[in-house]
């Protein structure tokens, strides 16, 4: 049982020590990894999917209920531990979407291997548009129909106590279900994300300068209450976004009809 | 003396994850020479020379590379002794990678990437089913997902090999390789030792320069194909 994740910090790009000496992650908690591009959240997320051991680029160390990785489990349960989503949009691996799940199932072990494929591509079509079938090839696949997959499979077939999510934003799906279907319950999730929504919906938020761990800020009430603002807005955006994917036209009427979410009070 | 092989398909980044490696064992102040075996040209001895580590290069020219090695070897062994080297790396371009270059009781590895197709842990063949050590790179090009459905690949070819999955840019999990280094065998000498698997013939008209084609020009160890219909299944 995961009881708590523990970063313990290194070193910045300029190679002196990180602000944040250790971060503490608890099952259940969603943690937003903020930054400008190249300030090292990939690097973080990669620590943790990697056990880093002081052996990677940043000097960092991940520790499981106060042991090191090495301590808490064999290498082989370790990696089994951690899913990640990452920011490839596509697959390289030439292989029909069936052959590739019985043999990712075969690698995590799975018994149930061929109903856990099945119920990873009804998911995966419910996130993305056009469906994705079990005999295409993952290479065929279009990049948001990848991401769909990828999510899926996360979700379901690795089913993970730890769950890595390097921005879902730019897949094409509905970044809120996705995240939702991912985070599951009782899990450690880390979101890497440059979306105020998806930053504002986590627990805590770990800023990221120069490599470095520079800030951990935990969401204040009133961040939540934009936060409940900003997903109404969402909503309407998503479904203005859906009309126009189905070749829909928006008449003045229509526009009429939009119900926009505490505009004045947003605006103010 | 340490003898390491290192072996794998062109452009998997061999010479990167043996960089990063031995700039890890140098800071114990451990003796490392480099020697490189190539075909035609090389230039990673400088990137080697970089590290100011003595280097040395072979090069094969006409013959098959992995023969050229397993002639030469006393000889470099020998050269690794004269540099006093704690740990003499060999890194072998190969070629058709039909011949595996590993050495029993010697530390083999084998360097394959994440990008090279699925079939490839097959194909490689014994360079990579007879390794102790498969070093797999550009995993950050790949989704999670795949790196898992490519190790279980290699993992059913040689299920005892140590599989460690490296970046060659940034170096990450070079330092789990340099242990497996330092806690590999060191040896005497290589006069005795066997190769873990045997080198195939190659002694045909091609081999000795002939350059037409046809039956009539071809002489000593020659193999035709076996004709069978490839059905559907």
């Amino acid at each position: 049982m995961i009881r708590k994740i523990a970063v313990l910090g290194g070193i910045t790009k300029s190679g002196v020590r990180e602000t944040l000496r250790m971060v503490e992650i608890y099952p259940g908690e969603i943690v937003a990894v903020v930054g400008p591009t190249g300030s090292g959240k990939s690097q973080l997320i990669s620590d943790i999917e990697y056990w880093a051991d002081g052996d990677t680029p940043s000097r960092r160390q991940i520790q499981i209920n106060d042991q090191v990785p090495a301590e808490f489990a064999v290498e082989t349960s370790l990696r089994r531990l951690v899913a990640e989503i990452s920011q490839n949009m596509n697959f390289v691996i030439d292989m029909s979407v069936r052959d590739f799940l019985l043999l990712h199932a075969e690698s995590r072990h799975i018994e149930n291997a061929l109903e856990v494929a099945k119920a990873v591509v009804d998911c995966a079509n419910q996130l993305t548009g056009e469906p994705l079938m079990m005999d295409d090839s993952l290479t065929a696949l279009s990049g948001g129909q990848s991401r769909a997959l990828m999510v899926a499979d996360v979700a379901l077939l690795s089913n993970a106590p730890i769950v890595l999510v390097d921005e879902i934003e730019n897949a094409g799906i509905n970044r809120l279900s996705a995240l939702r279907l991912l985070a599951g319950r009782g899990k450690v999730v880390l979101v890497v994300t440059h979306d105020p929504l998806l930053a504002l919906l986590a627990d805590k938020r770990i800023v990221m300068q120069n490599g470095g761990m520079a800030k951990l800020l935990t969401a204040s009430p009133s961040e939540k209450v934009l936060a409940g603002r900003l997903q109404k807005i969402d909503a309407v955006l998503c479904e203005l976004r859906e009309r126009i994917r189905l070749g829909g036209e928006l008449t003045p009427e229509a526009i009429k009809e939009v119900t926009w979410p505490d505009a004045q009070r947003v605006s103010a | 003396m340490r003898l390491v092989i290192v072996a794998g398909p062109p452009a998997t980044g061999k010479t990167s994850v043996m960089l990063h490696t031995l700039r890890h064992i140098l800071t114990d102040k451990i003796r490392v020479a480099v020697c490189k075996i190539d075909c035609l040209e090389t230039s990673d001895h400088s990137t080697y020379r970089r590290l100011s580590l003595p280097v040395m290069v072979g090069l094969s020219d006409y013959i098959c590379p992995d023969h050229f090695y397993v002639s030469n070897l006393e000889e470099i062994f020998a050269w690794g002794e004269k540099q006093q080297a704690e740990i003499l790396v060999v890194e072998t371009a190969g070629l058709c990678h039909r011949c595996a270059p590993g050495i029993k009781g010697c530390l083999s590895i084998c360097v394959v990437d994440n990008l090279s197709g699925i079939d490839t842990p097959k194909k490689v063949g014994p360079v990579l089913t007879t390794a102790d050590v498969v070093v797999v790179t550009k995993g950050d090009i790949v989704s999670q997902a795949e790196r898992e459905v490519f190790r279980r690949r290699i993992e059913m070819v040689n299920p005892a090999a140590h599989v460690l999955e490296i970046n060659g840019l940034t170096g990450q999990g070079a330092l789990r390789l340099k242990k497996v280094v330092l806690a590999s065998p060191s040896i005497e000498g290589v006069e005795g030792r066997e190769l873990r698997y045997p080198m195939p013939s190659a002694v045909c008209s091609y081999c000795n320069g002939e350059t037409v084609i046809g039956s009539r020009y071809q002489m000593g160890n020659v193999k035709k194909i076996v004709y069978r219909e490839v059905s559907n299944d």
